[in-house]
């Protein structure tokens, strides 16, 4: 039974949230965070050991399903989530000194900071394709009070196109689930057990094509926008670029894998139900989209994180592109770039928003020289950059390589489209980056070094991981990659 | 009553539902777009009540309980206070071009019913006709959503758009599971609450609560 452990799980971050809504302004709240957020990753680590020993299994009356992919997502989701809390803590402090923040605003932050961990768990845990859909929504909910922390003009806007463009996203994805219902109904019977993903798993064959396949496109739009694929993705760059950076980190690591969890459990539905390519063709299209449109915008920005917020949808692209594909090795790429691609983008949204803190601005053309003013913040950026830009021996290289080689067996045509993409990308990204790094500068070193811990953590993960990968995470990931088909 | 009675006082109340919608659609002054979001949730109560007394489901019951007390009492009651206390409680909106707006609204409304046809094909029961209505007032709350530019009326038009998500999902499905429902009606609540502290940090940001402030951010 895994009961204990998912109650510890989602208990922790429920409760953490309630705890720092009650002492949020005390000096020790950001302490408590972490403490709540370290908690929680000791109970997933418990959760993970248990189901990847007994394989999938149902909790609570059946209202939750843990198998060996959403566990991973949940082991990635409380790890980021622990680290994020970890570099909050002396970023908001100085942020606080700076006069950006108040302490209501971080009595505000640390509540939310927890509910949102709450959200994207119960999202990830939950067998209900209709409280999926609740957390989903109570996700943006929780963070949109986050990206408008600052109350700057630019903050509010960014806030608001989030809140409206993710709420009319995520209604088109309830009228997904209403279609999935009315589907489920007609087999299973009325009731709560039509909307449980593993009875509808069971009879998925049985489900009617054709209101499968129109659920399927609403579901996919819907929690599309939440991935941030083109052309949906207009908010993902404002809220990323106008947040506090904590927030881009996890919204970027974290927030953008859960909603594309949920597409994956609809698509293996869909999938049993048509016998056909559909899903898959259509999240292909989506994905390579997205990575195109996204390399060429990269070029353009001006803001630091804007331009990184550009490069999480190329990357998502990519995964649901991998996705879409479909097959063992595709599925196992796609999961594995998802896991490097959040423990990178938030060491880099790290060590960006250290930079921005040093430099006191987010244009790139005024941030010189990081090496000279600290070079623990100019390697830890450039070496991220490098990770994340697909370069060897960092995991991205081992995940991205394992996609296109995919592509070009399966599907030739994509990849001289992938290959180009992701050259610009190369281009745009490394040329902006370089002067930033290793630039001249006028500025004095800092006095102080910078706290820049989980940065080198999630290097060194992605590191290892690209050069070995131990046996029994392959395994697990390839138990993953076979449930999802 | 019988049967084909029901039917019709069904259809009538559908039929309304679409009507309000239009008529949202082409409403200049706030405190009356707010008064029709209130009937639309009126109708929509009565509709889910009649539903739920003649297939016998109880939990319809719940959610048309549900949906009186929160669309018809609490979220307009919270928005009348709202617009109270931000002192916009007479603002007019300029809306351009009516005509085209209810034209695009009507090739909408036709597109819908084709989208729900094969649904309709495959339902039972007395909602059956009801699905395509349904998805016209999603579409028509989203074009709503589209030619707004106060946030006051764009937050209307996202409640209304979750109504018409309530109608879809009791007339194809009778209701979805009540778990579920009670979630979807925290997060309205929640979320409404959440434009409301929006709109008081935007005004005092902005000194306006028209969203053509808010046209900053873009890629240059």
């Amino acid at each position: 039974m895994i009961d204990l452990q998912l109650l510890a799980l989602l208990l922790t971050p429920l409760f953490g949230g309630g705890l720092l809504a009650v002492f949020g302004s005390r000096r020790w709240a950001a302490e408590l965070n972490s403490l709540m957020s370290g908690f929680t990753f000791l109970a997933s680590v418990l959760l993970t050991m248990r189901v990847i020993d007994s394989g999938p299994q149902v909790a609570f009356s059946e209202q939750f399903f843990i198998d060996q992919f959403n566990v991973f997502l949940v082991a990635l989701t409380a790890f980021v989530a622990f680290t994020t809390s970890l570099f909050s803590r002396p970023y908001m402090r100085i942020e606080q000194h700076h006069g950006k923040l108040s302490t209501p605003m971080l009595h505000l932050y640390y509540s939310m900071y927890q509910l949102f961990t709450f959200t994207m768990l119960v999202a990830l845990t939950t067998n209900n394709m209709g409280i999926i859909w609740v957390a989903m929504e109570a996700a943006t909910l929780t963070t949109v009070l986050l990206v408008s922390l600052y109350r700057t003009p630019a903050s509010l806007e960014a806030a608001w196109k989030y809140f409206i463009l993710c709420g009319v996203g995520i209604a088109l994805a309830l009228f997904g689930t209403i279609l999935l219902y009315f589907a489920a109904e007609r087999v299973l019977g009325e009731g709560g057990n039509a909307l449980l993903w593993t009875h509808l798993n069971q009879v998925k064959a049985d489900l009617e094509p054709t209101v499968l396949k129109l659920a399927f496109v609403f579901l996919l739009v819907g929690y599309g926008t939440k991935i941030g694929l083109v052309p949906l993705h207009s908010w993902l760059p404002d809220a990323h670029a106008e947040g506090p950076t904590p927030v881009s980190a996890v919204l970027s690591g974290l927030l953008l894998n859960v909603a594309l969890c949920a597409v994956m459990r609809s698509k293996v539905l869909v999938d049993g139900s048509l016998g056909t390519h559909f899903a898959g063709n259509l999240m292909m299209g989506f994905g390579l989209l997205s990575v195109v449109v996204a390399a060429l915008f990269l070029s353009r920005q001006k803001d630091i994180k804007r331009m990184f917020a550009y490069s999480s949808i190329e990357h998502m692209g990519l995964i649901t592109f991998a996705f879409g594909m479909g097959g063992p090795v595709a599925t196992f790429a796609g999961m594995l770039h998802m896991t490097m691609h959040s423990l990178t983008k938030s060491a880099i949204f790290f060590a960006v928003g250290h930079a921005v803190q040093k430099t006191g601005t987010q244009q790139m053309e005024h941030i010189r020289g990081l090496l000279q003013v600290s070079p623990t913040v100019g390697w830890g950026l450039i070496l991220s950059t490098f990770a994340i830009l697909g370069m060897p021996p960092f995991g991205v290289f081992a995940s991205e390589f394992l996609i296109i080689t995919t592509a070009m067996h399966e599907y030739p045509w994509s990849t001289p489209i992938l290959l180009t993409a992701l050259g610009i990308a190369f281009a745009a990204i490394f040329g902006k980056i370089q002067p930033i790094v290793f630039g001249e500068t006028t500025a004095k070193p800092l006095p102080h070094p910078p706290a820049l811990i989980p940065v080198f953590v999630h290097l060194l993960l992605v590191l290892i991981l690209g050069l070995y990968m131990p046996p029994y995470l392959a395994n697990w990931y390839r138990q993953a990659a076979a449930l999802l088909g | 009553m019988p049967m084909s009675y029901t039917l019709q006082f069904i259809n009538l109340l559908a039929a309304l539902l679409l009507l309000i919608v239009f008529a949202m659609l082409s409403q200049r002054r706030i405190l009356s777009l707010i008064n029709l979001f209130a009937w639309q949730g009126f109708v929509l109560a009565l509709s889910t009540f009649v539903v739920a007394y003649t297939t016998a489901q109880h939990h319809l019951y719940y959610s048309a309980a549900l949906t009186l007390l929160l669309k018809v009492l609490v979220l307009p009651w919270l928005l009348h206070r709202l617009i109270r206390k931000l002192n916009v409680k007479w603002d007019v909106e300029t809306l351009i071009n009516i005509p085209t707006t209810m034209l695009v609204g009507i090739a909408l409304v036709i597109f819908a019913f084709n989208l729900a046809d094969p649904i309709t094909q495959l339902a039972q029961g007395i909602t059956r006709g009801l699905i395509g209505i349904a998805l016209a007032s999603v579409l028509l709350s989203l074009l709503m959503m589209l030619t707004r530019r106060k946030a006051i009326s764009q937050v209307v038009a996202f409640l209304s758009l979750e109504n018409g998500l309530f109608f879809a999902a009791t007339s194809a499905t009778q209701g979805m599971p009540l778990v579920v429902e009670l979630g979807i009606a925290l997060d309205v609540l929640v979320a409404t609450f959440i434009f409301g502290i929006f709109f008081f940090q935007i005004r005092e940001t902005f000194d306006s609560l028209d969203l053509t402030h808010m046209e900053k951010l873009k890629d240059d």
